[in-house]
């Protein structure tokens, strides 16, 4: 195998991508999956690919209008469900079905080739700049921060946000922080996996890492792993085969969570409770 | 019995268009194990929420440990206070064990930065141990059945060392045989701790054993309010429940109420 491929500079850019938005990715996914929210990752991707969409028409930086957008459906999602009068999965549908909505008439309205527009669906880490892997990098590090640092509050929360409340945490703080860094993330690896895919990138590693622990920092860190190894494996097929990177990452992903449910010790349950007390 | 830990004077608490309090007064001294008592959306709930800070009243004041709850200072003072809820709905995959859950009723009182040192390990343990779930201490939270869940749930409040010990409906969904062991449990801490408790339950048996006083209440109203031996009959329960006295009284057996 000619791997010479990996001393050009595009491709060491592509490495690095997958690497920081593999990280950043997978950390959102752990909060989506424990907190059985996985719309959120489906509306904020769609509502950062029509923020971007609108950048393109209206002819500014497209990444400013998928924060805005993403960061403003961020902050509709959790007072809407918090209200209590539609349920999350509603109101995440309600901004979801808006924001595809908007998308598709930012590309009607778009003059002339509407290449850009599908680059962004489809994701393009072969083309990704300096510019884009220091915002992936700052994501990913304020990410793995903020996990690092609020990670009791954050436990506490991902158990259960009534608990956490009750023992005096702010967990409706700690729950628009978390939809907040899933908008920021979802922005800052939109050109590299797309709107379409990165949905698959958050919650596929998470959803594997799930399967094989009880320990919810080995699922941070697995999780982390999976959605490094997701991209670098994907990046790898992308080059051999000659296919689209954004798709080869999300099948990747899909495979590793495929192999992880199979070879899952959770589904052994009923072995693991007739473990005598001592052993456990 | 001492000092006054709980306060309420005329709370009036709305969800939309429904009145859940109206117009609830209650003092509760300290060391009072208090039994409050009446059918669905008669405001139980609503009433330990408003203790804790977490229901927002309309009108009325709440003082709780000596201090005048606002919505600024709900957070701090629900550090000091333990609640119990019914038995919640855990993800049977939840990667946290016992210890782990159990340590989160020590998280707000380490506040923010601060993690869990050799110390918050220790009390964990100790509560692990009184509630009897030391043998199960490392098992997943998921895996334990509804009973094994409330008595984690109790020893999450008491890592929190709480001054106010609040239970809502624990026994809820749970057999028989828990429903007695968690009860008992209960009486035991609040004994052993000397915590001011208030126990929302439909267990009527269970009440003149383990309260100093029971509380009634009905349509987001105290309706009475005393000793629970006087105050538990057919006539109250008949009044409460909207249920003929003979219906009442058929039940009896099971209930323990005396007669009116």
């Amino acid at each position: 195998m000619d791997l010479s491929i990996f001393s050009y500079q595009f491709m060491q850019n592509a490495i690095l991508s997958a690497f920081l938005g593999g990280i950043a990715c997978a950390t959102i996914g752990v909060f989506v999956v424990l907190m059985h929210m996985p719309f959120i990752g489906v509306a904020m991707s769609h509502a950062a690919f029509a923020g971007a969409l609108l950048g393109m028409w209206l002819g500014f930086n497209p990444l400013i209008g998928a924060f805005a957008l993403s960061l403003g459906a961020a902050a509709v999602i959790g007072p809407l469900a918090d209200r209590g009068e539609l349920t999350p999965d509603t109101s995440l549908g309600v901004i979801f079905s808006l924001m595809l909505g908007l998308a598709f008439l930012f590309i009607g309205l778009m003059p002339g080739t509407k290449s850009g527009a599908l680059e962004l669906l489809w994701g393009s880490i072969l083309t990704n700049t300096r510019g884009d892997i220091v915002l992936l990098a700052v994501v990913a590090f304020v990410v793995v921060a903020l996990v690092f640092i609020f990670y009791k509050e954050i436990q506490a929360t991902i158990f259960h946000r009534d608990i956490a409340l009750f023992v005096g945490l702010p967990a409706t703080l700690i729950l628009y922080g978390v939809l907040f860094l899933t908008g920021a993330t979802v922005t800052a690896s939109l050109r590299s996996i797309g709107g379409l895919l990165i949905f698959s990138l958050i919650l596929n590693p998470a959803a594997a890492a799930y399967q094989l622990t009880y320990s919810m920092k080995r699922m941070f860190l697995l999780a982390a792993a999976f959605g490094v190894l997701s991209g670098w494996v994907g990046l790898l097929f992308s080059y051999l085969f000659d296919i689209p990177s954004g798709a080869t990452i999300v099948v990747t992903s899909s495979v590793i969570f495929m192999l992880a449910t199979i070879f899952s010790p959770k589904r052994k349950v009923k072995g693991w409770q007739e473990k005598p007390a001592a052993e456990v | 019995m001492g000092d006054t830990v709980i306060r309420i004077e005329d709370a009036v608490v709305s969800y939309r268009e429904d009145i859940a309090l109206s117009g609830v007064s209650l003092t509760v001294e300290s060391g009072e194990f208090v039994g409050i008592i009446g059918p669905n959306g008669a405001g139980k709930t609503t009433l330990l929420t408003v203790v804790n800070g977490v229901g927002k009243l309309l009108s009325g004041r709440v003082w709780v440990l000596g201090h005048s709850l606002t919505a600024a200072n709900g957070h701090s003072l629900r550090k000091k206070v333990g609640y119990v809820p019914q038995v919640l709905d855990i993800d049977p995959r939840m990667p946290m064990n016992v210890r782990e859950v159990v340590m989160i009723g020590r998280y707000g009182l380490l506040g923010l930065f601060k993690r869990p040192g050799r110390h918050d390990w220790k009390v964990v343990d100790e509560v692990v141990e009184l509630v009897g779930m030391t043998h199960l201490s490392r098992r997943p939270i998921g895996h334990l059945s509804g009973g094994e869940q409330q008595r984690v749930a109790i020893a999450r409040c008491l890592a929190q060392e709480p001054a106010l010990f609040l239970l809502d409906e624990p026994t809820a969904s749970l057999d028989w045989k828990a429903q007695t062991e968690i009860l008992e449990l209960v009486k035991q801490i609040h004994d052993l701790r000397k915590l001011t408790t208030l126990f929302v339950t439909h267990d009527l048996d269970a009440l003149p054993h383990t309260c100093d006083r029971v509380v009634l209440m009905k349509d987001g109203l105290i309706v009475d309010d005393g000793i629970p031996d006087q105050l538990i009959n057919t006539d109250s329960l008949s009044r409460l429940y909207n249920m003929p006295a003979p219906a009442v009284e058929e039940r009896q057996p099971h209930m323990h109420v005396k007669e009116s």
